[in-house]
């Protein structure tokens, strides 16, 4: 296998962005991401996405996005597994490189939500559509009874999961891209609508669009494009059963346990040596489950983790510094994408007031469904 | 919903048809016919029991545009004596009542409506015993 590294990133700002389609965010990403490597051609691109064909009607993403950049010829097709989209379609770009399939290779993540799409039933499709869509449940639901399974385990409680969004939103605030950058307090979470208990509204992840795009190319070719790559050193992809109910233990992730031990093996790091994290917090229980499936925290442990700074800017293991998808949006395929640009960022040293101080080693978690597919990457700075 | 993808349900969701595996004992539902634990093809068609006790739950107050008018309800993950389990709702209680450890029975029940001339969808929702 070749070594494999980003050279070059794109992303749009993450909101509600009546002015651009689905194609004109990936374009200002893709866009983004090869200009800044000075790169006029690639071999191929991936595009995650989730639900391009439910949100605006469009599938067929490959070509079209491939057309739309001016480089209709070129191999591409889009890759899906639901919100962990981004993520998956960085593994297929890394397998494509590591190979010597490709030399360049565009990784992007986009996904237009506000277009008018009934958002919850869209985003319900990554569920059991037989046994958990048709009895009336909605992600927000699933998540929430994971919740509620932590606390009976744990006891974790309603002010830990209040912490992981004001940790968040602390981040996104000095993040210009996010999709919220006001700071949000402990009352303010507990005093948000009930979504589904016990969680509210300001424990859940936002409806945005936005796009984000890497280039990726052999480490030996890297200086073509940048003096600052960044190697992906690790990748690693697990799935689970896609009910909860087929769960033995609802508040465990095993998709994002075994994706992490995938990627730290062939990493050949520890959860120790990481030093800045993004990881899925669709919803503030997300956070503190992949923290402890991936190892970064003690399992048992995560709830108290953002309360006591152990996570923030500063704390000994920074998460989500982007704001993660609480504060920064959450476009579902792009999410995937926009993580590994924070790290790349971060690894650069390029994070301005969000930056981990002597970042070497980042990793990031991006997650699909309940919890079905996990998607984990690590990164070194070179 | 076409009505042979309703149809082709009927036994999971009319009489809570489930498998067990021979290899390994795990239970399914619905049936499968390979098990997702031991990859075993010997399974054991059973109906599962018409009760069970709430493993984790939530109570929904923004549905899906079909369950609107019900919000808020209580959905829970409810395991059966057989090990079997399933994602159903929560009725004829307070929502909030709907916590892990409850007992309920399973009770056959109207779900969801496919519009006005659509079919009516039936499955089980649990109730609390006692
Ligand atoms: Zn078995």
């Amino acid at each position: 296998m070749r070594e494999v590294a980003i050279v070059g990133a794109g992303m749009t700002r993450f909101g509600e962005i009546w002015e651009s389609s689905l194609r004109d965010l990936f374009v200002e990403a893709a866009a983004g991401a090869l200009n800044s490597a000075g790169a006029d051609h690639v071999d191929s691109i991936f595009v995650g996405n989730m639900s391009g064909g439910q949100f605006v009607g469009q599938e067929h993403l490959g070509p079209l996005m491939a057309d739309h950049l001016g480089m209709a010829g070129v191999a591409a097709a889009r890759v899906e597994s639901a919100c962990a989209s981004g993520g998956m379609a960085l593994n297929m770009g890394f397998m494509a490189v590591a190979s010597g399939c490709s030399d360049a290779v565009l990784v992007a993540g986009v996904e237009k939500m506000t277009d008018g799409a009934d958002v919850t039933n869209v985003l319900a499709s990554a569920a059991d559509q037989e046994t958990e869509v048709y009895h009336g449940i909605t992600f927000p639901g699933l998540y929430a009874m994971i919740a509620r399974a932590h606390m009976e385990k744990h006891g974790t409680t309603e002010e830990d999961l209040a912490w992981v969004a004001v940790k968040n939103h602390k981040h996104g605030s000095l993040n210009p891209k996010a999709q919220f950058r006001g700071e949000v307090t402990v009352e303010q979470v507990l005093r948000s609508s009930m979504v589904a208990e016990p969680l509210r509204l300001l424990h859940c992840s936002p409806v945005s669009d936005g796009a984000a795009a890497v280039l990726l190319c052999p480490l030996d070719q890297a200086e073509k494009y940048t003096d600052k790559p960044v190697k992906v050193i690790g990748t690693g992809v697990a799935t689970d059963s896609i009910a909860l109910a087929d769960r033995k233990d609802p508040a465990f992730l095993g998709s994002v346990e075994k994706s992490a031990e995938r990627a730290y093996k062939m990493a050949g790091v520890t959860p120790k040596d990481i030093q800045v994290a993004e990881v899925h917090d669709c919803f503030a229980i997300a956070e503190i489950c992949c923290l402890e499936a991936s190892g970064l925290i003690e399992k048992g442990k995560g709830a108290k983790a953002a309360a006591s700074g152990v996570t923030s800017l500063g704390g000994r293991i920074p998460v989500n510094t982007s704001g993660g998808l609480k504060s920064k949006g959450h476009p579902v395929g792009a999410t995937g994408v926009a993580q590994a640009i924070e790290v790349f960022e971060q690894l650069r040293g390029e994070s301005g007031e969000r930056q981990v101080e002597d970042a070497r080693i980042g990793l990031t978690q991006n997650m699909g469904g309940s919890g079905a597919s996990s998607v984990v990457h690590i990164y070194q700075g070179v | 919903m076409p009505s042979p993808r309703y149809w082709r349900e009927r036994a999971n969701r009319f009489r809570l048809e489930a498998a067990r595996c021979k290899g390994c004992d795990r239970v399914t539902y619905p049936a499968r016919t390979i098990c997702p634990s031991c990859r075993g093809t010997d399974l054991e068609t059973l109906n599962l029991s018409r009760k069970g006790k709430v493993v984790t739950s939530t109570v929904v107050h923004v549905g899906p545009s079909e369950f609107t008018m019900e919000a808020p309800y209580a959905m829970a993950v409810v395991e059966t004596p057989e090990g079997g389990r399933l994602m159903v709702q929560v009725v004829d209680c307070e929502p909030s009542d709907v916590q892990p450890g409850l007992e309920v029975s399973l009770e056959f029940r109207l779900i969801r409506r496919e519009g006005h001339s659509g079919i009516l969808c039936y499955g089980h929702k649990g109730v609390p015993v006692g």
